[in-house]
């Protein structure tokens, strides 16, 4: 079963080898470093600060965009081509190729994480870098466990695609959304109490993903063991989470 | 296996689609240079989002929009194909923006050399107090790490605005809270320095000596903005002119 896992996992990485990936990370990785090298030149003072806090947060929205897109884009090919209905004509649990599926994924977030971590090696000290590139994997396992379970939800591309990318905005953006609305709540109107309890619940069921991968670390090499540890535990939790729901989707489907 | 074994050779297109190819790239290229030339056209600075809106905007990266948007604003006095003087601009608005900046990253210093060493060097001085107010304000939340851009504006107060209580006050300041371990003793004693007879180029060479002899300059386009600004006081004490400022 593990063997099964495995192939399935390396067919799925050598497909986006195939769609020459690696050269599209390379040159997002030329353009952010050209964009954030001709802003570098306008800034009067910090100009190194700003060149790595711009640097950071464009190759990081660029990673969970190419990892998102691949992922259901990916999926969507193998349903048109039955290649879904092959493997699971197969012996094989429907676990099994999930399993293979995200495993492959997750080994294809390493090449941006470590490509784009490799970058931020010139900006940071090598722990706050590899802070950096290890929370950068970890979103990008989040991101694509999430546009895989889209996919198998919604069997649609631009369903699939408008989820992740609002998913993904979500989650970067509820930790504020909570400050805005514990803010309103203190104005006491019943309507902006209840808009705070919608979003505290809805911080419950999202990742953190404003923790993640801070330009912060790059800038200020703040970054610590205590995050680390908290990006991984919540990572290890989420991408559970998602592949619970994948499989929950998955068993239930009639092919 | 290459993209080009793939490829049927150019002569396999028809001629039509290959006119058609030609003839809309070369219309396209006609349009364009048909087209009224872009018009440099000076914009005010739009009034300054909340900071609530800015974090939202920030999707958990405060500190890159930070940066971004001091380009931002830094850019509304050299727009594209426009210079604006700075005695036009909006230095109430400006002000603010430069406060959103420092509080998306309150470690920054960019908003402070903008207010202290950019926009206090206008002409106008109600203009100059706007910024010098706007440095002593934001200082007293970080006096350790803010001093040397209030000292800057001490300078500016001493010797733009010949306003010796108000450089006295921000030298006070310096003495009473920038007193952390990371301060140099002579920033404390900014005081002297104000009240002696020294010119205002003096005075900033003083200054930025002594910042630099300490470690507190490192940024390579920050030593040439402020070596540059030492040119420019040079040069108009040797003519002994009493311009307000390089874009007044």
């Amino acid at each position: 079963m593990t063997l099964a896992a495995l192939t399935i996992a390396r067919y799925t990485l050598l497909e986006a080898l195939r769609n020459r990936l690696l050269w599209l990370l390379l040159v997002v990785a030329l353009g952010a470093v050209g964009i954030s090298g001709f802003l570098n030149e306008l800034a009067l003072t910090e100009s190194r600060q700003l060149q790595a806090a711009l640097l950071g947060a464009l190759l990081r929205v660029a990673a969970v965009f190419l990892i998102a897109t691949f992922v259901i884009t990916s999926m969507v090919r193998e349903a048109n081509d039955k290649g879904l209905e092959l493997l699971m004509a197969l012996p094989l649990p429907r676990a099994v190729y999930l399993l293979g599926k995200l495993a492959g994924f997750a080994a294809l977030a390493v090449l941006p994480a470590v490509l784009f971590g490799t970058l931020a090696l010139f900006f940071a000290p090598p722990s706050q870098a590899a802070l950096w590139a290890v929370s950068l994997l970890c979103e990008c396992w989040i991101v694509a466990a999430f546009s895989l379970l889209c996919m198998l939800t919604l069997s649609q591309v631009l369903p699939a695609l408008a989820a992740a990318f609002a998913f993904y905005l979500l989650a970067r953006a509820i930790g504020t959304l909570q400050l805005l609305g514990h803010g309103a709540s203190a104005a006491h109107s019943a309507g902006q109490q209840a808009l705070g309890t919608a979003i505290d619940a809805l911080a419950l069921l999202l990742p953190h993903l404003d923790r993640f991968t801070r330009s912060d670390w790059l800038v200020y090499h703040d970054g610590s063991a205590a995050d680390l540890l908290a990006i991984a535990a919540q990572t290890v939790i989420y991408v559970a989470l998602m592949a619970a729901a994948g499989l929950f989707d998955l068993y239930r489907k009639q092919i | 296996m290459s993209m080009g074994a793939h490829v049927k050779p150019v002569g396999a297109v028809p001629r039509a689609v290959l006119a058609l190819l030609a003839l809309t790239l070369v219309l396209q290229m006609l349009w364009q240079a048909n087209a009224a030339p872009p018009r440099a056209r000076a914009r005010d600075l739009p009034p300054a989002p909340s900071l609530a809106a800015l974090r939202l905007a920030a999707l958990g990266e405060p500190v890159a929009l930070s940066k971004l948007t001091m380009l931002y604003v830094q850019g509304f006095d050299e727009q594209a194909g426009v210079s604006i003087a700075w005695r036009v601009l909006d230095y109430a608005n400006i002000a603010l923006w430069l406060r959103r900046v420092l509080e998306l990253d309150p470690r920054g210093q960019y908003p402070l050399l903008a207010a202290s060493e950019v926009y206090g060097a206008v002409a106008d001085p109600a203009r100059a107090r706007v910024m010098l107010e706007f440095v002593a304000a934001r200082f007293a939340e970080d006096p350790n790490r803010r001093w040397p851009w209030l000292a800057h504006a001490a300078l500016v107060a001493r010797h733009r605005l010949h306003d010796l209580p108000l450089a006295r006050r921000y030298a006070q300041a310096i003495r009473l809270h920038a007193t952390g371990p990371q301060v140099p003793a002579w920033a404390r004693e900014m005081e002297v320095f104000i009240l002696e007879d020294m010119n205002e180029l003096d005075s900033a060479r003083a200054l930025i000596g002594g910042l630099l002899r300490d470690g507190l300059i490192t940024d390579p386009h920050e030593l040439k903005f402020l070596s540059d600004r030492l040119d420019q006081l040079n040069q108009s004490t040797g003519s002994n002119q009493q311009d307000g400022g390089p874009k007044p």
